[in-house]
């Protein structure tokens, strides 16, 4: 009953599904059963009826935890955070990604796992570049270089990949060591392995190009989907990144999304410049110029270089002519909240509700949602230790995690002066 | 960049999330009555509802001091009016509204600020984010959101962060910031937030005629906006300014460090005292050698 096999890659799935279900003597609702064990997922509540598992508080605690993890591990001094990355990317292509044990191949995962992570790194630090490198047959190749926008690279990966030989770290750690050199001082340097392989062919000694690497302050991480090595975790730890293995397909997003915020910057690596850059202005409606990225005329909805008036079509992107780094003020403003965190909020259990002495709400002061549940007991809470306001748990993740503005700090003026008249 | 795309589900309900300017210091000096104002935003909020059976209204009233939720029409604390001469939207707006403007005059009294303050637009934009936030969380089945900033007082730069915050949040998940500004001077973070979320941002030429403006301008729900000739957005000045001067400069200097702006090149940043071209381990040793000596 190994349907997964014949399931394609990319293109169109919904022709073939039909004939699959016909094919496999399986109608769809049977492989429901085979496969996703729906039974599973419901769990008997207090008065014996069945309900689906409720993974809402499941979510809310995991959260709760990973924070108090990293709240005790932050260390006191203010950290600083390296915001002007240079990252490679180096995929594993060797024969072992091609295992089917993440559906419908390592690869395939992979592929899409890096496109989406790509597309959250723009986003995070619109001024970083990335480049791909692969690793097969022994030899480690560059897929693209190294790169401001997200298009080429995604380009670059959605083509044919295809696995065959043996990885080696050695020589992927090589290529990207040389690249890497030519990069100005003030840019962070950064790799992220993603290997599948258990064994590596290197042609040299492996440990002297670590300490190359190391000697170049280039921070080498590694995300594992086979198994803990040696070697991975002896290079994350010699240069200072992190090494992890994935369990499953949700594990390895998570644990590659990770790595979009920028990292706590080790101060000596970079030195810090004043770099120059221009903030064009959008051309007229009407006005016509040859574009220097696609070279042929086109109407309107340009950007002009302030140096060498030269249109160009999107941002942020390099000028062609002059080299001026070309950038608009919403994509400094994007790395802003890395540089102004807000401090999580502290847990306020339902016990201590009750107490009169301080002045609880019942409903979240973001969504306005009841903080009690049903039977009028309040829930789990969380308050802001600078506003004193009240939020809900869903607030509190989606504060922590894409809003990055306490709703309380900001709309009262004078914060301080609404909790000394409470 | 392209309108925000509409989403296959309940395609022409929506949910509008209004913030009303109600800063006293900028109603105090402008040549349109609240009152006239309100009565217009009202007739508006009236006919969105009527619209359709499932649409939501919630208002967000920004302060100058605080921001707080004044009316939320899918609440079941809302009551019909006692004698029946406005409807419940009306009667229960305007007492919340009354409730809020004596607390925000409060604040006022307490702290006499130096110069005319501008209203708190990053707060409410934060809080209604938040319940937009609760409204996905609803289930698959829901309504279109949106926000709609009637907005009249001036930009308070101080702000600036916490409101590109928002419109990034925003535009991530694909909410439309519509912005009606009715001040004097364009407001560039309204055409920056309308510009990059996909919303549309008016400035109507002649106010008593707002109702007319706002109906067919802003009334229309994502799903149908494609069908329809919106004013287009012209001219969004993206220039930054500088940190040192304040003014809006085409080429500059950016902090690798801390990102600051600046026209000029300097020896060292004024944010985070990063020394430029020096490698930083070399600042960081002589300022412990300063620690051990004093």
């Amino acid at each position: 009953m190994n349907n997964i096999a014949g399931r394609p890659l990319n293109g169109d799935v919904e022709d073939d599904d039909e004939d699959e279900a016909n094919d496999d003597g399986l109608e769809a609702w049977e492989r429901a059963y085979t496969e996703d064990r729906s039974w599973e997922s419901l769990q008997e509540d207090e008065s014996g009826l069945l309900r689906p598992i409720d993974t809402t508080a499941v979510h809310h605690a995991q959260y709760r935890r990973r924070l108090r993890a990293l709240a005790s591990n932050a260390a006191t001094a203010r950290i600083q955070k390296g915001l002007i990355r240079y990252l490679y990317i180096v995929v594993d292509l060797s024969k072992a990604a091609s295992e089917r044990d993440f559906r419908p191949s390592r690869m395939a995962v992979i592929a899409k796992q890096v496109e989406s992570f790509i597309r959250e790194f723009f986003d995070q630090n619109p001024l970083s570049h990335v480049g791909l490198v692969t690793t097969k047959d022994g030899v480690a190749n560059c897929l693209t270089d190294l790169g401001g926008s997200p298009e080429s690279h995604i380009k670059a990966l959605m083509g044919k990949l295809e696995c065959s030989g043996d990885a080696s770290l050695q020589n992927a750690l090589e290529l990207v060591h040389s690249n890497l050199n030519q990069i100005p001082s003030y840019g962070h340097r950064e790799v992220l392995i993603l290997y599948s392989a258990l064994s590596t062919c290197d042609p040299g000694d492996i440990m002297e190009t670590i300490q190359k690497c190391k000697k170049s302050k280039i921070r080498c991480s590694v995300i594992g989907l086979a198994a803990e090595m040696f070697i991975c975790k002896h290079l994350c730890q010699e240069t200072g990144g992190t090494y992890s293995v994935a369990l499953d397909e949700s594990h390895f997003k998570e644990l590659i999304l990770e790595h979009s915020p920028p990292p706590p910057a080790i101060a000596e690596y970079a030195t810090a410049n004043l770099i120059k850059m221009g903030f064009p202005q959008r051309a007229a409606e009407g006005s016509v110029a040859i574009c220097t990225c696609h070279e042929e005329a086109k109407t309107g909805g340009g950007y002009t270089c302030p140096r060498c008036k030269v249109r160009v079509c999107e941002l942020p992107t390099e000028c062609r002519i002059c080299g001026l780094t070309l950038i608009s003020s919403p994509h400094l403003a994007r790395s802003y909240h890395h540089l102004f965190p807000i401090v999580p909020f502290a847990e306020i259990s339902p016990s201590s509700q009750n107490d009169p002495s301080h002045n609880f709400t019942n409903t979240c002061f973001g969504c306005q949602q009841s903080l009690l549940s049903q039977g009028n007991k309040p829930e789990l809470s969380v308050s802001c230790p600078k506003c004193k306001q009240q939020f809900c748990l869903d607030c509190d993740i989606y504060i922590h995690e894409s809003l990055h503005n306490c709703p309380g700090c900001e709309s009262f003026r004078h914060s301080k002066s609404v909790t000394s008249s409470q | 960049m392209a309108s925000a795309p509409s989403k296959h589900y309940t395609d022409d309900i929506s949910l509008l999330v209004v913030t009303l300017d109600t800063n006293p210091f900028f109603w105090s000096t402008f040549s349109f009555h609240f009152s006239d104002f309100l009565s217009q935003v009202l007739a508006f909020l009236n006919s969105i509802l009527l619209l359709g059976q499932l649409n939501q209204v919630v208002v967000i009233a920004t302060g100058c001091n605080s921001c707080s939720y004044i009316y939320d029409s899918s609440s079941d604390r809302n009551h019909a009016s006692t004698n029946g001469t406005m409807p419940a939207l009306y009667s229960n707006l305007l007492h919340n509204l009354d409730e809020f403007a004596a607390k925000d005059h409060q604040f006022t009294t307490d702290h006499k600020p130096p110069t005319v303050p501008s209203s708190l637009l990053s707060g409410a934009l934060s809080m209604a984010l938040c319940y937009i936030q609760r409204a996905f969380r609803a289930g698959p089945m829901h309504p279109q959101p949106r926000i709609l900033c009637l907005h009249g007082s001036t930009d308070g730069p101080e702000q600036y962060v916490a409101i590109m915050n928002a419109i990034f949040s925003a535009q991530h998940s694909s909410v439309p910031v519509d912005s009606c500004y009715i001040g004097s001077n364009n407001s560039a973070f309204l055409q920056q937030a309308s510009y990059i979320t996909g919303g549309i941002y008016y400035r109507p030429p002649q106010l008593e005629g707002l109702f007319q403006y706002l109906s067919t301008v802003f009334a229309t729900d994502l799903h149908s906006r494609e069908y329809l000739r919106l004013p287009k957005s012209l001219g969004v000045d993206f220039r930054a300014s500088c940190f040192c001067h304040k003014q809006t400069i085409d080429m500059g200097y950016v902090c690798s460090v801390c990102l600051s702006i600046f026209c000029e090149h300097h020896d060292k940043c004024s944010t985070c005292s990063s020394v430029f071209g020096q490698a930083q381990s070399d600042v960081a040793s002589a300022d412990s050698r300063k620690r051990k000596a004093s």
